[in-house]
């Protein structure tokens, strides 16, 4: 048995710490609330374990450092929010296109624009899943607690080194900025991921040929493996290929499914109270801890309400929506934007059940007490 | 001895997509004989560009290299360089990527002091997407988008490195391509931000708009405006006059970046090892 730790930690400070658990050893950010302190944070772990901070000019550059020293065999993060997380969209769908892993933390405020700069929001769900131009994957996690925020920091790095790609961490101004005690696992105990390397010999490797599960291993510089990455279409050398169609199709289609391929690995969920339940919460982030008070409630009160609570946003989780649809007779989704996930659980459920959306977007959480009316609404 | 600059290039990756004329070959070839020449180990040297004709220099480069967003090469190289601070680290870059998109980005790594040598080619235009102007298109001078002549003032791009924090600046032209090649071999050997722009002709995008018709007029144009700095200070004012400036203009000696990080990582280190263990 390792040892435990018992700590009361903020929630952006639980990200921090798991980023250097994770072997995080680089950080590139530009301050905005209510992020600012992983950045903190890591400006002075980071050195003391051997690892570079850089407050850069802008967050476009900051996405690029992150990236460039990645490239350098780093495990790099950054973290971020609304209009910061807009700046890095360009440099993200570049991650995706040459395959480098990075984590990108955006601690969401409310929008549009500099809205609501200290208080939470979940709106950039569908920014997080399309902000950048072309038909990209990508991995989106989202914490209700500190706890969770600590262990999907430490997977976020496990998923982008296994699979070659930019992963997405959408906290909030409540679990970012709340303060909770948390039970941590033993640092040795806790599983870590770093991305394959070749076998191949430098004549023979090809940067982009990827192996089985559709992630090309990557070679060590200053080995002999001189070659090009470009995010311009590219062929399995890395060489551009701008007209090539047949190159496109099978480029955009295995970085997809190198992604859909390992979903039971990615997609990380929870069903609390569903076996009998009558009518379902489907949550997600600060809004998944009044969900989970409602169902406290309204289970005393005899209402069998039950909660499927996701922490993987992308790929969404469309099989435990699957799951009960036939069983309730409404999913409540309560999310503190107008309606975007809501419209992926209509996508699965809509013949089968009733999806009920509950929104607020005045940068004040929705209660478990709005989440029963809605429940009593329905029943 | 002689470099052989087609022991340096990815000759299965050929043929270059530029046209015929074009002067960022001429840039390419001299940065490769100046790491010939100084026998550095390819496997140790990272080229990165950006987005332009002058970017897709690096794809049949024969070190290590990456093509980045349009603007942002020099804040990937560096992460790249705080990531592998042993490694030779170069940028090539465009007048639009360099001084346009990626302006800030220019003035912030320069004033870091940060060990990569960057080459701005510096055409006048955008080649790439077709001749469009650029902060460095002449003023007056015809684009795709300047139909009657730009309005708009340049600015000169060393001067701005300069006050920026480079350590060491630096210009020449493809026409005068022995003097690029000492130069880019000085930056190559300078420790921190090194910066050399090369001014070139883009006779697709630029000459042909501009009076200049042919690949020969537009070298002879530059052959024609250059100056030395070191003959500068004996011409007049009148003979500047429409004259641009080459040669050295400044090599300084100050810290450098990741030496400088690497010290602040020492004394952070002696304060406790955190590593989760806290
Ligand atoms: C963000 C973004 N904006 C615009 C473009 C389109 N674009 C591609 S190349 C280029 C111009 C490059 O000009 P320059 O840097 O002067 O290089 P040259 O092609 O002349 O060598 C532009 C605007 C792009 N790729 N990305
Ligand atoms: S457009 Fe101009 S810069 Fe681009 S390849 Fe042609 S001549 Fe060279």
């Amino acid at each position: 048995m390792g040892k435990k730790q018992v700590k009361l930690m903020q929630g952006n400070e639980a990200c921090a710490e798991a980023a250097i658990v994770a072997g995080a050893r680089f950080f590139a950010g530009y301050p905005i609330t209510p992020a600012t302190e992983i950045a903190e944070t890591l400006a002075k772990l980071l050195p003391q374990n051997g690892g570079t901070f850089i407050q850069m000019e802008d967050e476009i550059a900051s996405m690029a450092a992150v990236i460039g020293a990645s490239i350098g065999g780093v495990k790099s993060m950054t973290a971020t929010s609304g209009p910061g997380f807009t700046l890095k969209q360009e440099n993200l769908g570049y991650a995706a296109m040459i395959e480098i892993p990075c984590v990108i933390v955006n601690v969401q405020r409310g929008g549009p624009s500099t809205g609501l700069p200290t208080l939470p929001a979940q709106m950039d769900v569908m920014q997080a899943r399309w902000g950048t131009h072309g038909d990209h994957p990508i991995v989106v996690l989202s914490p209700s607690t500190v706890y969770e925020f600590y262990i999907l920091t430490i997977k976020a790095f496990n998923f982008a080194e296994m699979l070659r790609t930019p992963v997405i961490i959408l906290s909030d101004a409540i679990v970012g900025h709340l303060r909770e005690k948390v039970v941590l696992p033993d640092p040795s105990e806790i599983e870590i991921v770093n991305r394959k390397k070749t076998d191949v010999s430098p004549e023979k490797f090809l940067p982009f040929k990827a192996d089985e599960d559709g992630v090309p291993p990557f070679a060590n510089y200053g080995e002999g493996y001189r070659y090009h990455m470009t995010s311009n279409n590219h062929d399995e050398s890395g060489a551009p290929a701008t007209n090539n169609h047949k190159v496109a199709d099978a480029l955009l289609r295995r970085l997809h499914n190198k992604v859909e391929k390992r979903r039971s690995e990615i997609i990380i969920t929870d069903e609390i109270m569903m076996d009998d339940a009558e009518v379902a919460v489907f949550a997600y982030g600060c809004t998944a801890r009044s969900a989970f008070s409602a169902v406290e409630i309204t289970r005393e009160q005899g209402i069998k309400l039950g909660l499927i609570k996701t922490q993987t946003l992308w790929p969404f989780p469309y099989e435990a929506i699957k799951k009960y649809a036939n069983q309730v007779k409404a999913i409540i989704v309560p999310e503190m934007n107008m309606g975007q996930l809501v419209g992926e659980v209509e996508r699965v459920a809509c013949k089968d059940t009733k999806v009920t959306p509950l929104n607020k977007f005045d940068g004040r959480m929705i209660t478990p007490e709005e989440i029963i009316s809605t429940v009593k609404e329905v029943i | 001895m002689a470099v052989h600059v087609q022991e340096y290039l990815r000759l299965d990756k050929m043929p270059h997509i530029w046209c015929p004329g074009c002067g960022t070959g001429i840039v390419d070839g001299a940065l490769v004989r100046a790491i010939g020449n100084l026998g550095y180990n390819r496997d140790n040297v990272m080229v990165i560009t950006g987005i332009g004709c002058s970017a897709r220099s690096n794809a049949i480069l024969d070190f290590n290299t990456f093509q980045t967003t349009h603007g942002r090469a020099l804040s990937f190289a560096t992460g790249f360089k705080l990531a592998r601070p042993e490694m030779k680290v170069i940028v090539i870059t465009g007048d639009g990527d360099g001084s346009g998109i990626g302006g800030n980005h220019l003035i912030h790594t320069a004033r870091r002091n940060i060990d990569i040598t960057t080459i701005l080619i510096n055409n006048s235009i955008y080649g790439m997407t077709g001749g469009q102007y650029s902060p460095l298109t002449p003023t007056g001078s015809f684009a795709t988008t300047a139909p009657y002549g730009t309005v708009e003032d340049t600015f000169d791009v060393c001067k701005l490195v300069e006050a920026a924090g480079a350590t060491y600046v630096a210009r020449s032209t493809a026409y005068h391509v022995t003097l690029l090649e000492q130069l880019i071999t000085s930056a190559l050997e300078h420790k921190g931000f090194s910066f050399v722009e090369a001014i070139t002709q883009c006779p697709i995008g630029y000459g042909r708009r501009n009076k200049m018709k042919t690949p020969t007029e537009m070298l002879k144009w530059q052959k024609d405006h250059a100056v030395n700095i070191k003959a500068a200070s004996r011409l007049s004012e009148e003979q500047l006059e429409g004259k641009f400036l080459i040669g050295e203009f400044v090599v300084k000696n100050k810290a450098e970046y990741t030496e400088k990080y690497n010290k602040l990582k020492e004394e952070a280190k002696k304060e406790g090892d955190f590593n989760g263990k806290i």
